[in-house]
């Protein structure tokens, strides 16, 4: 059924349908993490999240929480919310609906089109690097194999505007960064994947997805359905924020979610 | 409180003078005014009413809901026949009039901390207690402010924030207050924080001094007057050279853990954490002062000396636990000494005049270390048990260490100190996803479990002269709560699944136990009520890292939840639920 068809059906049945106030999709989002969310709902997530509602025929209402260590098992997990936007595709609290998109680490530089963790001139850089949970961003593993943990500049992974910034004033040489915060502060800038993409088994790519709560698989099929007819939609979301990508679009690609691991 | 001297009297009489040095002589006046009960952080109370031979008529006399059913650690302040609380988020004080019956309230501060800081705490949203200083009450919010608070009034007198949620940082410890400085440290690693200790002006709440834990020597406050015991401690700027580039600038080392003073050498003391990133590879070196202990002037926060337990730490062994001041006959030689039993399952016993190690023996099953070195001051790591972007099994103590945060307690008439600790081990394999603001990410998949017996946690009297246990009592879960000792030679500490126990102070022989609504991680303290009688008091109310499974609706088949703490306590909602509740108790 037609987004048309589905907000048709809702003003002709009016009250009967839905309860007295609609259909409601309850969304966990961090009120302050752009291009992801924010409170005036400016982010990719909150339009994404707007544009599966209207798929659902239903109106979104935020539950504000901090993208903190925990997220998922204390917001959706604790009943805050039906939904989250933005997980790995490999999560395994939370059951993660078919990705809609894929995007990577990359490398940020003023000019200097570094791609590659294999170029003898990092040797000479300043590397800025994000926190990520209680580690550095995942590339750092290779980095500290090279030997060039020296040359690293760590940075908070809760300030990505302070490391694009230090890449264009000059403080560091080249930064990683995860992708959609490149794209989003990293403008006029070189943003090049990190490659090789991987590093003893560490992948620098991830798939993403939405996630419900595991014993939600109905939600979790109508939102599967949502992200298939709203591919097209979704991609423009993501080319509107300079989201980097990796690969096809996933969300045609892959018809059905991801299987639940049982543990 | 006429009956006052009297009793001090009786109690000097009982204590052999041989080990009753200056520290613990401060006078007892019955009352808690700091969660350690006195600057050398004894939990020692002079009080004898409850003793070994009466314990065993100890009944309830009155109890009190908080309102919240978070993880309560702190420790109840007694002060002027008033009893000071706070809880958890929100971190609310209430004030308890003691001299009316059943203890009601006398009104109720509310620092309105902001909810979003409950997603930022790593483990739980705890808050280990407040401090009374010359009227006021002060202590740390989730959201990172310090207030002081009227004593009298409930009204607030100052609030300064500190810190900052949204770049990960909590506070969660208790402050001290040392001539007219409030001192305050943050918690929070994840994410890239930079550890500190602050001093606010007690009456205005202006900081002082801040004394960071990286970085060169004047942002640690390291000058001309820095001496530490050992070579390797000394040299400039050991706080960014101990580390490759400015990975400094985003090192941990948070100070969330206890602080002591000694009056007579006019000395601070206190530990910083570990150091980040958790990946060791990534930040070769020693990485001061991370894992450390200070000792500094209160009035400028100039470091005096420091000691790094743990250079270099891969374990998660945060150096930040209690130093109970005490003076000890150690070879035929009185020595100021501190004692503290460390993440990294050893204790130390350290000079605290000059930085000296003493002696630094397990006093729980580990196998990451093989010794230290008391010439050098070295800790010797076990090869096999390095962490790093590899699997690694059997290793014990697991992150929470041979102790957390749990504070012990020391008599000076036994001489011993009385430590609830942990049993666990753990293994890191594999990796698994997971996101943060937004970023995805693989991490190691740390697996905590029993160590050696099955048993999770133990309760343990150790001579510090001997360096060796006198004794030690077996606890099916991690024995998370403070201890408390008196003059009556009882020590009292709480169970996860809720049993409030004392156990005789010379042989650990269990004399009287009380089974409470909810798991006890809280701090035991006892006062003389206004009555002229001996009571106890305890909150009851599961939580914190290790009963985040429960107060934290934590899923039990996910063992890698609370850090991997939850594959070690998926049995705890069992044997005990969700609770708020203080519990005082006296003789009939």
């Amino acid at each position: 059924m037609s987004s048309r068809c589905h907000s048709l059906l809702l003003l002709l049945c009016a009250t009967a349908c839905f309860g007295a106030d609609g259909r409601i999709l309850r969304v966990c989002a961090d009120p302050d993490n752009m291009p992801f969310s924010n409170r005036n709902a400016e982010g990719f997530e909150n339009r994404l999240a707007e544009l599966v509602a209207h798929e659902l025929g239903a109106r979104v209402e935020y539950a504000w929480w901090p993208e903190k260590l925990g997220f998922v098992r204390k917001s959706l997990n604790a009943g805050l919310c039906d939904v989250v936007m933005g997980v790995p595709s490999t999560i395994e609290n939370a059951a993660p609906t078919r990705p809609y998109y894929r995007s990577t680490y990359v490398f940020v530089s003023r000019a200097q089109g570094v791609a590659s963790l294999n170029e003898p001139r990092l040797r000479s850089m300043k590397i800025g690097m994000p926190m990520v949970g209680d580690d550095y961003a995942p590339p750092s593993h290779a980095l500290a194999r090279l030997g060039l943990a020296g040359n690293v500049v760590g940075f908070s992974g809760y300030d990505n505007r302070a490391i694009a910034d230090a890449v264009s004033s000059g403080a560091v040489d080249v930064a990683v960064m995860w992708g959609p915060f490149a794209g989003w502060y990293g403008k006029g800038l070189d943003v090049r994947p990190v490659t090789p993409a991987a590093f003893l088994g560490v992948p620098f790519t991830f798939e993403i997805s939405m996630a419900v709560r595991k014993q939600d698989t109905e939600l979790r099929a109508e939102l599967d359905r949502a992200i298939g007819a709203k591919c097209g939609a979704i991609q423009k979301l993501l080319d509107e924020y300079r989201v980097p990508r990796e690969g096809r679009n996933t969300c045609e690609s892959s018809l059905e979610s991801p299987s639940v691991a049982l543990h | 409180m006429g009956k006052k001297s009297r009793l001090a009297a009786c109690a000097a009489l009982l204590l052999p003078t041989s080990i009753f040095g200056q520290i613990q002589n401060q006078s007892d006046d019955y009352q808690w005014a700091m969660p350690g009960k006195n600057y050398a952080a004894t939990r020692f109370s002079s009080l004898d009413q409850i003793n070994k031979n009466t314990v065993k008529n100890l009944k309830l006399a009155w109890t009190f809901s908080t309102g919240t059913v978070r993880g309560q650690e702190s420790a109840p302040l007694v002060v002027n026949n008033t009893m000071y609380l706070v809880t958890p988020w929100p971190n609310l004080l209430y004030a308890l009039d003691l001299t009316k019956p059943g203890a009601p309230t006398k009104w109720v501060y509310d620092p309105h901390t902001v909810p979003a800081a409950q997603g930022v705490a790593c483990c739980d949203v705890v808050n280990r207690g407040a401090a009374f200083y010359n009227g006021k009450i002060y202590y740390n919010t989730l959201d990172d402010h310090t207030v002081a608070v009227d004593a009298n009034t409930g009204k607030e007198v100052w609030n300064t924030k500190l810190g900052d949620i949204n770049m990960g940082e909590t506070m969660t410890m208790a402050p001290l207050v040392v001539k007219g400085k409030v001192l305050v440290g943050n918690s929070g690693g994840e994410m890239g924080v930079r550890g500190w200790l602050s001093a606010l002006d007690a009456d205005s709440g202006k900081i002082a001094w801040r004394a960071y834990t990286t970085g060169p020597d004047k942002d640690v406050l390291i000058g001309p007057n820095f001496k530490p015991f050992y070579a390797d401690h000394r040299g400039q700027d050991l706080g960014t050279k101990t580390w490759q580039g400015e990975q400094w600038k985003i090192g941990g080392g948070t100070v969330w853990g206890w602080i002591s003073y000694d009056p007579d050498l006019n000395l601070v003391y206190y530990g910083t954490a570990n150091p980040g990133p958790w990946n060791a590879d990534m930040r070769p070196g020693d990485n001061k002062w991370t894992c450390s202990v200070f000792a500094r002037r209160p009035e400028t926060g100039e470091a005096i000396w420091a000691y790094q337990y743990f250079p270099h730490d891969d374990h998660d062994y945060d150096g930040v636990n209690e130093l109970v001041l005490m003076d000890l006959n150690i070879n035929g030689q009185m020595r100021k000494v501190m004692a503290t039993p460390n993440r990294d399952g050893r204790l130390y016993i350290i000079d605290r005049a000059t930085g000296e190690v003493l002696s630094a023996e397990p006093f729980v099953y580990q196998n990451v270390t093989e010794s230290v070195d008391l010439k050098t001051g070295r800790i010797k790591a076990v090869d096999a048990k390095k962490t790093g972007f590899k699997t690694t099994q059997d290793m014990c103590p697991a992150p929470p260490g041979g102790k957390d945060w749990q504070p012990s307690a020391f008599s000076p008439k036994t001489s011993l100190l009385y430590i609830p600790h942990n049993n666990l081990c753990y293994e890191m394999q594999g990796v698994q996803a997971n996101y943060i603001a937004g970023t995805p990410y693989v991490g190691a998949n740390v697996k905590m479990y029993a160590g050696p017996g099955g048993n999770r946690g133990a309760f343990t009297a150790w001579d510090p002269v001997k360096a060796k246990p006198v004794w030690s009592v077996k606890e099916d879960f991690p024995a998370w709560s403070g201890a408390m000792v008196t003059a009556g030679d009882v020590v009292f500490y709480g169970t996860m699944d809720g049993w409030f126990k004392a156990l005789n102070a010379y042989d650990g022989t269990l004399l009287w136990q009380f089974k409470v609504g909810s798991g006890i991680i809280g701090q035991p303290i006892t006062y003389k009520g206004p009555d002229g009688k001996q009571y106890v008091a305890v909150l009851s109310g599961v939580g914190g890292w290790s009963g985040a499974i429960v107060a934290g609706g934590l899923n039990p088949v996910d063992g890698t939840a609370a850090l991997g703490f939850a594959n070690a306590m998926s049995d705890l909602g069992k044997h005990t639920t969700k609770g708020g509740m203080l519990y005082v108790f006296a003789l009939p």
